[in-house]
């Protein structure tokens, strides 16, 4: 099997500037991350805030430019490709929040027409291409008509993947696109993102803090902590035989709902105080994060 | 399954126009100001029908009409050479709100234009624009009138541009501040993912946005533009007579205080009024749209 | 329930906007007894959080209305109460922790200074008074009880100088302050990271037991009510439509939503399928 994308060593450094405008260090919010996606399948990448998940996902879309590292996409370099019309008809990006990814003065119909026009669409295939793609992710013809605010969250984010899906990208990017809707939403956009993988075969890099979502949706995950990546593997041995102590805290904090479910998390005693954020550990003078931890009793 | 509506959020058919009316219809100083700036856009366009004696607009005089109060006959009364000042101070509306719009309509394109290109691009154009803009704010609007007419006639002409060529700046400022901000929210991140033009972007994603913004400086603007244009006349530099200017009527008529009173206080009086129906109409404007940012 | 601390009888709102209106509230009713520790769960729209507003005095009316219903507090109808008596128990007898620890919190006044000013006007309307020296010596007290190392020093800053879960703490204590019975707790935790949500949670329930508060807790997040509640009302479309012991509803829930609701969680241990062709567990 080939890989769509591989990302070997990808780094993003932010200066830390003291009150002169003067460089005393760098925020590591990226730490020579690496991975790579096969095509077809889902990587998940998981983490907390502060992790780097989503400046990884806006290198790759080509939205933040990397320090160093390198990103393939189906075999080829993207650098210098990024930003390019070219490179936005192979990966595209769904993002967090309906609300704001939707032009609150655009209807449904001419936000999905947006990249339609971008791409050199003839003015008058539009409407079919846009009834087509609403069909798609199951919303009615009509909605083409509305705006962002007469749709509900789950709606809004059907159309964000609409639009996403318009000029039919190989790789899709799903930064965190379930947080912000309620959980029975959440299962239907989730079964649509499902049912239009296997459909049109994408690959899809997902991002996201909700451990058991990811465990349902990812082939394979990889944990980040502080800008790197601390455990990747089979999402199934990851979750059942997690080796970092992150991740076996991350496993540890996630409120479930069944015994199951409670029997096979790690045990381990809440540490007292909170684990550190980047900011923090600079401010510490401690440099760079230590990938190791382990976890205070 | 669920309910995905908020208790508070409007019912789903409701148009974003059927909302905006009913908020706005139930402001009270609101709509005072929309019927005034409503009754005064009527008013000057249909000037030669409504007024009772629109040859007074010329140069006419009426010796023996010279100076009278205001009466059935004469609804404002008559100024020194016996005209009728409420034909007059009609008449003059018109090129009050002329004003507004030849100063307006190019301060509203340039200002919007430059906003734009600075807030969105940043950098050096950011730097070029925005210090231009300091300092076109830095020069008074009255006092490049006064140089312009200086150098130029003092002609009505002249003084419009010399207050557009000054009152884009505003505009550029808002809108650049409004664009900063947009411009890291998600949908003009997406549209940049999508593959949009800059010019896309910037005017059909970014630009729609500032329309409630503008909509409100706009309409208090033109209260302001009609004052500026005020005082210029009052001070010599607008419209030459016998055509009449709400600000010449009331230099001139100042001369006849306290006894003829009509002739000052009555066009100042229109002033004010329509000054004031621009104003409560963007504050109600504002207030309208205040309350749709805060979602 | 007659002895509970709080109860809620038959509430009913209805909100109008755009001169529409809108039921919200159906006739609901729950009950918080002393001691106990309740979650209020629904998602959007459910009513939750008119519920929980209506309880505290929080419904803004223009555009909310009560239309029916009681709320008592020890025995006391809320809703019936004159307002200086009602405002007299918000911090004092029953106390809200906020949800967004970002937002809640004053960013140019130190902790200090916005704890004290709370302590200091609830200590005006129970006729209590206390210098500022008590005070401060209360606020750190509070501080420490909820688990801060440096009390003073938390005290000291600036909102923005504290992480995302301090300020979460220093909401709780907030409302520890003035002593309440009842703690009510508006989705706690949700907008902090999950390992930090963890340790506030346990917070919340250590605090709970030592202190012999009741909590009422809101949340959409099934996992949160398993673990922080022992007994859960489920709300839907603005009516309860199950409640039962916490351990009870998760082993055989009986309405159709609930099973629903219980239904579309992912699990940890991987037996969610997504997509037409699996079937979700």
């Amino acid at each position: 099997m080939s890989n769509m994308l591989e990302v070997a060593g990808l780094t993003k450094l932010f200066p830390v500037r003291n009150g002169f405008g003067r460089k005393t260090g760098d925020v590591r919010a990226v730490d020579e991350v690496s991975f790579a996606i096969e095509k077809g399948k889902v990587y998940g990448l998981a983490g907390e805030s502060g992790s780097g998940k989503s400046t990884i996902a806006r290198m790759i879309m080509g939205l933040a430019t990397p320090t160093s590292g390198e990103i393939r996409l189906a075999g080829h370099s993207i650098i210098g490709e990024t930003g390019t019309r070219a490179y936005g008809r192979k990966v595209q990006m769904v993002f967090q929040n309906p609300g704001s990814s939707l032009n609150p003065r655009r209807t449904v119909g001419q936000s999905i027409a947006v990249p339609l026009a971008a791409h050199g669409m003839p003015g008058g295939t539009h409407k079919q291409r846009i009834a087509e793609l609403l069909e798609m992710v199951q919303l009615p013809t009509e909605f083409a008509l509305r705006y962002p605010h007469e749709l509900s969250g789950g709606q809004k984010q059907r159309v964000a993947i609409a639009r996403a899906l318009a000029v039919a990208p190989q790789l899709l990017i799903l930064d965190e696109p379930t947080s912000a809707l309620d959980v029975s939403v959440q299962a239907r956009v989730m079964d649509l993102l499902v049912d239009l993988g296997r459909q049109l075969g994408l690959t899809y890099l997902f991002i996201s803090h909700d451990l058991s979502l990811m465990r349902n949706f990812a082939d394979t995950v990889g944990v980040l902590y502080l800008g790197k990546i601390v455990e990747t593997g089979s999402t199934a041995s990851v979750f059942e035989a997690p080796q970092h102590d992150y991740t076996r805290l991350l496993l540890a904090s996630v409120p479930v709902i069944s015994a199951e479910e409670e029997a096979m998390r790690p045990k381990i005693p809440l540490i007292d105080g909170e684990i550190p954020t980047a900011e923090q550990l600079i401010a510490l003078r401690g440099g760079a994060a230590a990938v190791s931890q382990r976890t205070e009793k | 399954m669920s309910s995905e509506t908020l208790p508070n959020a409007p019912p789903r058919r409701l148009s974003n126009a059927y909302q905006n009316w009913y908020r706005f219809s139930r402001n009270p100083t609101a709509v005072i100001g929309a019927a005034i700036v409503i009754l005064a856009i009527l008013a000057a366009l249909l000037a030669p029908w409504i007024t009772p004696y629109p040859e007074h607009v010329g140069a006419v005089v009426n010796f023996r009409a010279r100076h009278l109060p205001p009466s059935a006959e004469y609804w404002f009364g008559t100024d020194n050479v016996g005209r009728d000042i409420f034909t007059r101070v009609i008449f003059g509306l018109r090129i009050s709100l002329l004003l507004a719009l030849v100063v307006l309509g190019i301060a509203i394109p340039v200002g919007t234009t430059l906003g734009l290109l600075a807030g969105y691009f940043g950098g050096w154009v950011e730097i070029v624009i925005m210090r231009l803009t300091d300092i076109a704010l830095a020069i008074p609007p009255l006092v490049m009138a006064l140089a312009v007419a200086a150098v130029l006639s003092p002609d009505l002409i002249n003084s419009m541009l010399a207050i557009a060529a000054l009152w884009w700046t505003w505009h550029t400022r808002l809108i650049y501040s409004i664009t900063r901000q947009l411009r890291t929210q998600e949908f003009v991140e997406a549209a940049e993912t999508l593959g949009a033009s800059k010019f896309h972007i910037l005017f059909r994603e970014i630009l729609p946005n500032c329309v409630s913004a503008l909509a409100v400086k706009t309409s208090l603007d033109a209260g302001f533009v009609i004052l500026v244009g005020a005082s210029l006349s009052f001070l010599g530099l607008g419209i030459q007579p016998p055509t009449p200017d709400l600000g010449t009527m009331v230099a001139s008529g100042s001369a006849f205080l306290p006894d003829y009173w009509w002739e000052s206080v009555l066009p100042g009086f229109a002033i004010l009024i329509v000054a004031l129906g621009f104003n409560l109409l963007g504050d109600g404007l504002r207030d309208l749209f205040d309350v749709q940012e805060v979602r | 329930m007659v002895d509970a601390l709080l109860s809620v009888r038959n509430l009913s709102v209805q909100f109008t906007t755009y001169g529409q209106t809108n039921e919200v509230l159906k006739g609901v009713s729950l009950d918080v007894p002393a001691r106990s520790q309740i979650a209020l769960v629904g998602e959007s729209g459910s009513g939750k959080t008119v519920t929980m507003r209506a309880i505290m005095g929080l419904l803004r009316t223009p555009p909310a209305k009560v239309t029916g219903g009681e709320i008592f507090y020890d025995g006391r109808d809320l809703l019936t109460m004159p307002d200086r008596e009602r405002l007299k128990l918000r911090g004092t007898a029953m106390s809200m922790v906020f949800q967004d620890p970002m937002s809640s919190l004053n960013p140019v006044f130190t902790i200090a200074d916005q704890m004290g000013t709370i302590l200091k006007y609830a200590d005006r309307r129970l006729g209590r008074s206390r210098n500022r020296r008590e005070r401060m010596a209360r606020v750190h007290e509070v501080l420490g009880q909820v688990r801060m190392r440096d009390p003073e020093r938390v005290a000291r800053s600036y909102p923005i100088m504290l992480s995302g879960g301090m300020r979460q703490r220093v909401l709780i204590a907030m409302a520890l302050l003035s002593e309440p019975r009842l703690l009510i707790a508006d989705e706690p935790g949700t907008a902090l990271d999950v390992t930090t949500q963890a340790q506030i949670l346990k917070l919340l329930k250590d605090l709970v037991e030592e202190r012999g508060l009741a909590l009422l807790m809101i949340t959409h997040n099934l996992g949160v009510v398993r673990e922080t509640s022992n007994y859960v009302y489920v709300m839907n479309k603005g009516v309860v439509v199950e409640h039962r012991p916490t351990a009870e509803l998760f082993e055989a829930p009986r309405d159709d939503y609930t099973k629903a609701l219980i239904a579309a969680v992912p699990r940890l241990t991987g037996g969610t399928s997504f997509g037409q062709a699996g079937v979700a567990v």
